[in-house]
């Protein structure tokens, strides 16, 4: 998410307009027929809807041309640009966003399909390519559903009211008797009726109404938005069906892997490749050019072998001979680095956010409670490494890949290639997991500087250690806390400053300072009810390419916030749960602005999406009560909870952990009240739940990169450890808030309260209260419980 | 060396480099994509296939070893415990992106076809190997169970 939250670079509709070329064709033929002769806005033969190669994914006129619908909340509501209704009776919904596993494909057809009152087995989903058109691409900051839900409604309901006066046309009655149901539109006169797949040629040529022509359904009438419906791709993957990046194929296809310098903007020396031409199957190499400050998207420079099959490149790869030239991170060392970032962190700081004289405060104070926290970088280790294929032909470049931002991605290669972006077509595959990593299209910059050279289709795919070695890393972090306590607990002064290289360095060479785009992820928007209260940041420089990872600063923040928490619940000798209900107090709406914070509500508007402390205080007392909070445990047994609204969404989690007198730490239960507002699916909202926490319970757990001599550490999974099955709690409850609230984010909310709620648990259980992460690592197999603080 | 591999029943012409694994043979020359690349080192289980009803992992298993085994892979795997898994899975929607999950089925396919009753502990054994980053194991471990009540 961010970038564009954080104003670094301006949005994609700037750097690209118009849609890519299209056969002259009959404006909105919906029929099939028509849709043959004009290709449309969809494909034809939809196994692997847009995203196969050789398939033709176009925008057609009626797609792009204006329409009372182009300008309304959300961005473009026009029909055409969105279903597409064949005369066979399919509904082809065009998804603009990327299919990672959340399931947007299900959800944003759900919204469509329901207004338009489609049959559900009618619905076939098509993959948008990157195009201005659709307005933001870009699947992250948890806000498909958000960004969408409101014009999809619109689209689908414009479409149905099409249909319904198409059908009023045909039987010279009123529009008003004619009311469209599952794919029919039934005359309440008398009966009849007509399928949709008869209607769509009459309806095309109607005008779109505007908006205050149409109507929406009321909330009981809908009958997909808010069913738990199946994800539509999952048929497909347990067959084994390739559509993800990986598995792109091209006529004449070559394959490369890149041997990049081991530090950021390291240089490429001399390079003796024979050994490499020698593995068999090796075709040639390619220089790639150094890369220069800012990182940005652009590719990391080394030298690509090129292949005719993917171990073959991965042999010639090793045979390679390289001198690799010191660049500006070359000093970099991860342990010298910690004790630098703590350091600033004892100092003051720039001021984020204040409210009375929390310093004043803590100096007069006869005791204070201080607490550091310290969580390392992150890779984001999505299951299908990066992979990219692009073929130039003919002075243009097409390209598949599994990208979360094919607009930025054909932006981005339209500037560091010197292309038109008309020239470019990017396709997105399906995404084998992403988390952020695969909006930053560095890996489709290759595969196309690669394939301009070679005059071939190549694909190019990351290995794990290319993976683990070369991402934008999730940020580092020092949190300092300070506290006081009044004679009868209360907090009255609370004290957080936060230290990390920021996102920004990614983009403008030099940046140190954390951006108050990533202060507002989980420190300028505490909610906590104290008189006295200061929010402040210290500079970090970067020397790793910094990216934001699934829930981006709110990892550490929250980390830090519902750790400290909980240490001033037990400086108090209150329950953990109640002093953090009293620390978020009584119901009232925050306006970190108003206290002299630059917050920005991540880009929703604060009356829509207030910080609602009632909303908050409700999830964190369902989740207490579902995990029966306050019953007696055995030795050994704890019970942690943490609380935080992110991407406008209020998840607390309570997590049980054992603990035996090895140090041997099992999950037997996790259970977790989500108020997402207005919910598309309730199933996938869970699944993201479960995903989202035992992510941030992963990283919590083993989770570190780290680097030496400017150069990551880890490599593969031995050294990059992740949550396996046999360490995955073994019961997981889920319970969502019904509300009428405008829909939230659900990709990442679940991952924030994950590691401070499981180190509450083990203080609880062990009385060891872990301030650094992971609490294991790569090689831990046991708690140490020999002193009991780790710092 | 052109060599003869038997996979999904059939004989298969394979001509790669001495020591290829069965996973690029699979995937870049035979294109079938439904076994995945996930570490290369054994460790992620997103390659898991079947040789002689075991399940393997072709990413470190050198194709020109397999010479006269029976290989199946995600796209060939038939019989009962594998549509009774298919429709687990199915039903619960374990998968959420998916990429990993010819691998976790293959697994869970070998489990079940040597334990129809298989225990949490068995489930652990089985199924450790398989690295979903997406974190569907509580799904996972459901439908394996739901799978083994169908059969």
């Amino acid at each position: 998410m961010l970038i564009r939250d954080l104003g670094i670079i301006p949005a994609d509709d700037s750097l690209a307009s118009a849609a890519p070329t299209a056969p002259p064709i009959e404006i909105g033929n919906f029929s099939r027929r028509g849709f043959m002769a004009t290709s449309g806005i969809l494909v034809i033969g939809l196994s692997l809807a847009g995203c196969a190669p050789g398939e033709e994914a176009r925008l057609d006129d009626a797609a792009v041309a204006e329409s009372p619908l182009t300008g309304v909340k959300g961005g473009d509501a026009t029909p055409a640009l969105w279903i597409s209704i064949t005369d066979t009776g399919i509904v082809k919904v065009t998804c603009h966003r990327s299919e990672m596993g959340q399931q947007v494909w299900t959800s944003m057809a759900q919204i469509v399909a329901d207004e338009l009152e489609a049959d559900w087995d009618d619905v076939e989903i098509v993959q948008a390519l990157g195009h201005p058109k659709y307005g933001d691409q870009n699947t992250d900051g948890s806000r498909s559903v958000r960004f969408n839900f409101h014009r999809l409604r619109v689209a689908g309901a414009a479409m149905r009211t099409m249909l319904e006066q198409a059908a009023a046309e045909r039987w010279d009655v009123y529009p008003a008797q004619c009311k469209a149901q599952q794919s029919r539109v039934i005359n309440t006169v008398n009966n009849d009726s007509l399928a949709f797949a008869d209607l769509a040629e009459g309806a095309s040529k109607l005008a779109v109404p505007a908006e205050t022509d149409i109507r929406l359904k009321a909330r009981d009438e809908w009958r997909y938005i808010g069913k738990p419906i199946a994800s539509v791709t999952v048929p497909r993957i347990v067959k084994g069906d390739g559509a993800y990046g990986m598995d792109v194929e091209r006529p004449g296809m070559v394959y490369a892997v890149v041997a990049r310098p081991p530090q950021v903007f390291g240089k490429t020396g001399v390079v003796n490749d024979v050994a490499t031409l020698a593995v068999p199957g090796v075709l040639r190499t390619v220089r790639l050019p150094n890369a220069m400050p800012p990182a940005a998207f652009n590719s990391l420079g080394g030298v690509a072998v090129v292949a005719s099959d993917t171990w073959a490149a991965i042999q010639g790869r090793n045979a390679l001979d390289v001198e690799w030239l010191d660049g500006p991170n070359a000093d970099h060392d991860s342990d010298v680095y910690r004790a630098a970032m703590e350091d600033t962190a004892r100092q003051p700081g720039k001021v984020q956010r204040n409210r009375g004289d929390a310093i004043a405060a803590l100096a007069s104070a006869e005791q204070t409670l201080v607490a550091e926290y310290y969580a390392p970088h992150l890779a984001h280790a999505p299951m299908e490494p990066p992979s990219a294929t692009a073929e130039w032909k003919d002075g243009k470049l097409e390209c598949w890949a599994c990208v979360q931002d094919p607009q930025t991605t054909r932006s981005t290669l339209a500037a560091v290639l010197s292309v038109e972006a008309d020239d470019i077509t990017v396709h997105a595959t399906w995404l084998g997991g992403a988390f952020g990593r695969k909006s930053k299209p560095d890996f489709v910059v290759e595969a196309a500087r690669i394939s301009r050279e070679i005059g071939k289709p190549v694909k190019v795919i990351w290995t794990r250690e290319d993976d683990l070695q070369h991402d934008y890393y999730h940020s580092v972090s020092a949190q300092r806390f300070e506290g006081v306590l009044d004679e009868n607990g209360k907090c009255t002064a609370y004290l957080h400053r936060s230290v990390f290289p920021t996102i920004s360095s990614t983009f403008v060479p030099g940046a140190d300072n954390p951006s108050a785009g990533e202060m507002g992820l989980g420190a300028t928007d505490t909610p906590f009810d104290v008189p006295n209260l200061r929010i402040e940041s210290g500079k970090a420089p970067a020397h790793l390419r910094i990216g934001w990872l699934r829930s981006v600063s709110n990892i550490y923040h929250v980390f830090g916030v519902q750790s400290f928490a909980a240490e001033l619940a037990h400086a108090a000798g209150r329950d953990q749960k109640d002093y953090l209900l009293d620390l978020i107090g009584g119901p009232r709406l925050i306006d970190p602005n108003a206290e002299g914070a630059d917050y920005d509500n991540y880009g929703g508007d604060l009356e829509e999406y207030p910080i609602d402390t009632a909303r908050l205080a409700q999830v964190t007392k369902r989740a207490a009560a579902m995990a029966n909070w306050g019953r007696v445990l055995p030795d050994g047994h704890g019970l942690g909870i943490a609380v935080h609204r992110s991407f406008l969404s209020y998840v607390a989690t309570a997590i049980e952990v054992v603990v035996d007198a090895e140090g041997n730490l099992t999950i037997p239960g996790v259970w977790l009240a989500v108020d997402a507002g207005t919910v598309v699916n309730p199933k996938h909202v869970k699944a993201q739940m479960e995903g989202g926490t035992l992510y941030g319970l992963s990283n919590a757990l083993y989770g570190e990169i780290s680097a030496k001599k400017g150069a990551v550490v880890q490599s593969n999974f031995p050294n990059w450890r992740v949550m396996r099955m046999a360490e995955a709690p073994r019961s997981f409850e889920v319970e969502i808030v019904e509300s009428t609230a405008s829909p939230a984010g659900v990709g990442e909310p679940g991952t924030p309260p994950a590691a401070p709620a499981l180190a509450n648990a083990i203080f609880a259980a062990t009385g060891k209260r872990y301030r650094s992460l992971p609490i294991l690592g790569p090689n831990g197999r046991r708690l140490s419980l020999d002193d009991s603080q780790d710092s | 060396m052109a060599i003869t591999l038997k996979i999904n029943g059939q004989d298969r012409q394979v001509d790669a480099a001495e020591g290829t694994p069965l996973l690029w043979v699979l995937r870049d020359h035979l294109k079938m994509n439904g076994t995945r690349f996930g570490c290369g080192v054994a460790q992620c289980g997103a390659c898991t296939v079947h040789v002689d009803g075991l399940p393997v992992r072709a990413c470190i298993t050198p194709h020109d070893a397999l010479e006269g085994a029976e290989i199946t892979t995600i796209e060939g795997k038939q019989g009962a415990v594998a549509d009774a898994v298919r429709a687990a899975w199915v039903a619960s929607d374990v998968p959420q992106c998916g990429y990993c999950q010819s691998g976790q089925i293959m697994a869970a396919v070998a489990l079940l076809e040597e334990n129809t009753d298989p225990s949490d502990e068995d489930i652990d054994t089985a199924m450790s190997g398989n690295i979903c980053r997406c974190a569907t194991y509580m799904s996972i471990r459901r439908a394996i169970k739901d799978a083994a009540q169908t059969l």
